[in-house]
């Protein structure tokens, strides 16, 4: 039954894609099977989108925990479990351990791995122990550690088939993304924009761990891979376009860290990511665009040479990371399809662009209490064409430094941060976790000391006035118009990865611990389940023995548990204004545990 | 012992983040309640308790001194990451405007300098060693104050809105400690 699922699929996928790629298609074919889910993302388009429908806006009412597992682990869970045939694979934060579970035994522990790791990596990773979770390709299970260790692990029994070391934690480089195997490579990326580092992306040969290329964000042509045939906006980018927008040696601590997800169009042969803040945060300290922090990369998947970039918050000012998903999806637009590419940036844009030459299509705020920009410059014969237009007011730069610019929205952590949206092809819309909150940012002078964070700024952070009063909220968006189709208001920011069905049903958690179900049409809420920490994993869908299951990680955390933890208030508010936002530890304690749903029969 | 002259201080912990590092992070002992939190002396814009340990001075008005307020930009800008705005705590770290009510300046200093380990129970906790990084060592006093303004509730949640200037004083030993 199984074995004939996946051949259908497997026709269904080539025919789609045409000439199938020459070297492994593996992971195409196993995304093609909904019964399974091999990838963070679902699919190498990041869609997160299912085509599971037993499911649906009917029946979701009727839906039940089915069985649990606790991970053992208290800190924050991003990320999701994998299933690959009749075992679920499962990973926690810091120390990352892995479980493989029996579901054909009642999620019996098949194996288990746990690296050792040196603890003094725990606080060089800012902001928790979070790890967005596990890859699988061609029997087996990527791990990318905190302390940079890429492992391969076998499958069938844990056993380590090749590791290699990507970074170094005593120079701040740390890890909290996932990986992705595309062909005969695994892409890696590494985290560390507070601490000044030169961050990149690296393709290890899927069999042996052997680098095949890296290509930085930030750096001379030979490092970030560019060529003569490099574009942004549709123009060749030119010889050392991104020296060219550094101050001296500044672009050797200068960020642009690759710590988010990685999208990959087998016909265009392009991987798709974006890139970190520059370091420090202090504006001033680092004059010029930073090129190329805060962009869109396309790369050669095979020799990681950049066909186009994009760079959407030149020189930045607050901490936009440009790093969140690149869902790619062909979408009518001026009455053609589209081969497109939709981004929800930190900064608040929701931006459309023409995947694969780098066009930009769309770019329009996916929060009304956007503030920062007035608009990204749509006019292709403007000299800032392209470029947000910063509001002065809110700008950290003309401010200056010792100086407090009040009432940026949305703040540092974004409008949206790593948590992924989905996009269903049935409705052809996207569905955004988003965060609803402000902030106070203050840059001032820091000096720079290897391994020692460089940062430069103070922040306050505050839910976004004259709004509902919440920090976040689910929205249903149209990227071919840039609009907001639904949206529903959250008390605290969703930071959990939305999941889109054919039933019909869009899934997401919340900080308070719910798994939400919503009509994907119209957001109307048609299920809630108070799980027993707060969500800040991603939901995922799969079936086994012919029965579709609903699965989410709970365990609070990640950034979403810094400020949240203890509520958020506006500083410049007064003392009355203190204790007005209910804190988050409220509602919810620190506990790793995996929820399985299903519809009994 | 408690000196009164800054920039020893701050030299001292350097060192003492030397044979830290190199040894295992402190691990998380008793500590003592600080002195009454008046201050009894000022020197420079800076003020001391009866201890000789640093400590705030806020007017009847809300004008807080100098180093409450950076005590407060540098928070918020080294520390929160972890420990939650305004000194409240994040699931990951201790709340200081709890820890401070019950850890006198030395204590704080150890930690800060030296860093500490919480491992097991599968909720591993690392403060990390700030001995070797000058953003921090050279406002050690002025964090300290803040955080024990806010631990005695001499100071809300809120941006301190009026303060002293920065004195000539204050100024030349953060220039000296920077190295600039
Ligand atoms: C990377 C995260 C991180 C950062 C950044 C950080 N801390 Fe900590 N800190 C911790 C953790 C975790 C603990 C608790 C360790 C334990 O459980 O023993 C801690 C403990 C402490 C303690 C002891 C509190 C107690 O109740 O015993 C003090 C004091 C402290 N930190 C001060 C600071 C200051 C000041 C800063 C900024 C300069 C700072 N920390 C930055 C993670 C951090």
């Amino acid at each position: 039954m199984r074995r004939l699922l996946v051949l259908t699929a497997t026709a269904a996928a080539t025919a789609f894609f045409g000439a199938p790629a020459s070297a492994n298609d593996s992971v195409l074919k196993l995304t093609q099977d909904p019964n399974q889910w091999v990838l963070q993302t679902g699919d190498y388009a990041n869609t997160r989108h299912s085509k599971l429908k037993q499911i649906t806006t009917d029946n979701v009412n009727k839906l039940q925990v089915s069985w649990t597992f606790s991970t053992g682990v208290l800190r924050g869970h991003e990320g999701s479990p994998l299933v690959v045939g009749d075992i679920m694979y499962v990973h926690t934060p810091f120390p990352n351990i892995v479980y493989a579970l029996d579901l054909n035994n009642e999620g019996k522990i098949i194996w288990k791995y746990e690296p050792k790791q040196d603890p003094t990596v725990i606080p060089v990773m800012c902001c928790d122990t979070v790890n967005r979770g596990l890859a699988y390709a061609d029997g087996k299970v990527f791990l990318h550690q905190a302390d940079t260790k890429v492992v391969a692990l076998d499958a069938k029994t844990g056993k380590v088939a090749w590791s290699v070391v990507n970074g170094d934690p005593k120079k701040g480089e740390t890890n909290t993304a996932t990986v992705m195997p595309v062909k005969d490579k695994v892409l890696v990326g590494i985290s560390g924009g507070e601490f000044g580092v030169q961050c990149h992306v690296t393709a290890y040969d899927i069999n042996t761990g052997k680098q095949a290329w890296r290509a930085y964000s930030v750096g001379p042509d030979s490092q970030i891979l560019f060529d003569e045939k490099t574009t942004a906006l549709g123009k060749p980018v030119g010889k050392d376009s991104s020296l060219a927008t550094w101050q001296g040696d500044q672009w050797k601590t200068g960020g642009g860290c690759t710590w988010g997800w990685y999208s990959y169009d087998p016909q265009l042969n392009l991987i798709y990511y974006g890139s970190g803040n520059p370091s420090t945060w202090n504006p001033k300290q680092r004059p010029g665009d930073n090129k190329w922090s805060m962009t869109i990369f396309a790369r050669d998947a095979d020799t990681g040479v950049a066909k186009w970039v994009y760079q959407m918050t030149p020189h930045d000012q607050w901490d936009f990371d440009g790093i969140n998903e690149m869902i790619l999806a062909d979408q009518q637009i001026g009455g053609q399809t589209r081969p497109t590419l939709v981004h929800f940036d930190r900064n608040g844009f929701g931006y459309t662009l023409d995947r694969k030459t780098g066009e930009l299509l769309v770019a329009e705020k996916f929060d009304p209490a956007v503030n920062w920009a007035t608009k990204v410059d749509m006019d292709k014969n403007s000299p800032t064409y392209g470029r947000p237009l910063v509001v002065d007011k809110y700008s950290t730069e003309k401010n200056g430094e010792d100086v407090n610019t009040t009432g940026i929205c949305p703040a540092a952590l974004g409008t949206k941060d790593q948590q992924p949206a989905a996009f269903s092809p049935d409705t052809g819309l996207f569905y955004v976790p988003t965060n609803h909150v402000c902030m106070d940012y203050e840059p001032f002078r820091v000096s720079y000391t290897p391994g020692q964070p460089y940062v430069g700024a103070t922040l306050s952070m505050f839910p976004a006035p004259g709004s509902h009063g919440g920090m976040g909220n689910f929205i249903a968006w149209d990227a071919k118009q840039g609009k907001i189709v639904w949206s529903n208001p959250e008390q605290f920011s969703v930071w959990s990865g939305a999941l889109s069905t054919a039933g019909g049903v869009v899934f997401y958690g919340t900080l308070e611990g719910y798994l939400k179900a919503v009509d994907a049409k119209t957001g109307k809420e048609l299920y809630k389940f108070k799980t027993p920490s707060g969500i800040i994993g991603n939901v995922m869908t799969y079936t086994h023995k012919g029965k579709q299951y609903v699965a989410v990680l709970s365990g609070v955390g990640g950034w979403a548990g810094i400020g949240l933890a203890a509520g958020l208030t506006d500083p410049n508010a007064g003392l009355g204004a203190v204790g007005g936002y209910a804190a988050l530890s409220n509602y919810t304690a620190l506990g790793g545990q995996l929820t399985v749903f299903a519809i009994p029969q | 012992m408690v000196s009164s002259v800054p920039l020893t201080r701050a030299g001292a912990f350097f060192l003492a983040a030397f044979s830290l590092a190199l040894g295992s992070a402190a691990s998380r002992a008793e500590t003592t309640k600080p002195a009454d939190p008046k201050p009894v002396k000022e020197e420079g814009g800076r003020y001391y308790d009866v201890d000789g340990a640093p400590t705030y001075n806020i007017k009847p008005d809300g004008q807080v001194d100098w180093l409450t307020y950076s005590g407060y930009r540098r928070y918020h800008a080294e520390c929160h990451v972890c420990h939650g705005p305004d000194g409240m705590g994040s699931t990951y770290a201790p709340a200081l405007a709890e820890s401070l009510k019950t850890m006198n300046f030395d204590q704080f200093s150890e930690v800060v300098v030296g860093g500490r380990q919480n491992l097991g129970a599968g909720n591993d906790r690392v403060m990390p060693s700030f001995g070797l990084n000058k953003n921090v060592m050279c406002y050690l006093d002025d964090l300290y104050v803040y955080l024990r303004a806010r631990s005695d509730d001499a100071l809300g949640r809120v941006r301190p809105a009026k303060r002293d200037d920065k004195s000539k004083e204050i100024t030349d030993a953060e220039k000296a400690c920077l190295g600039e």
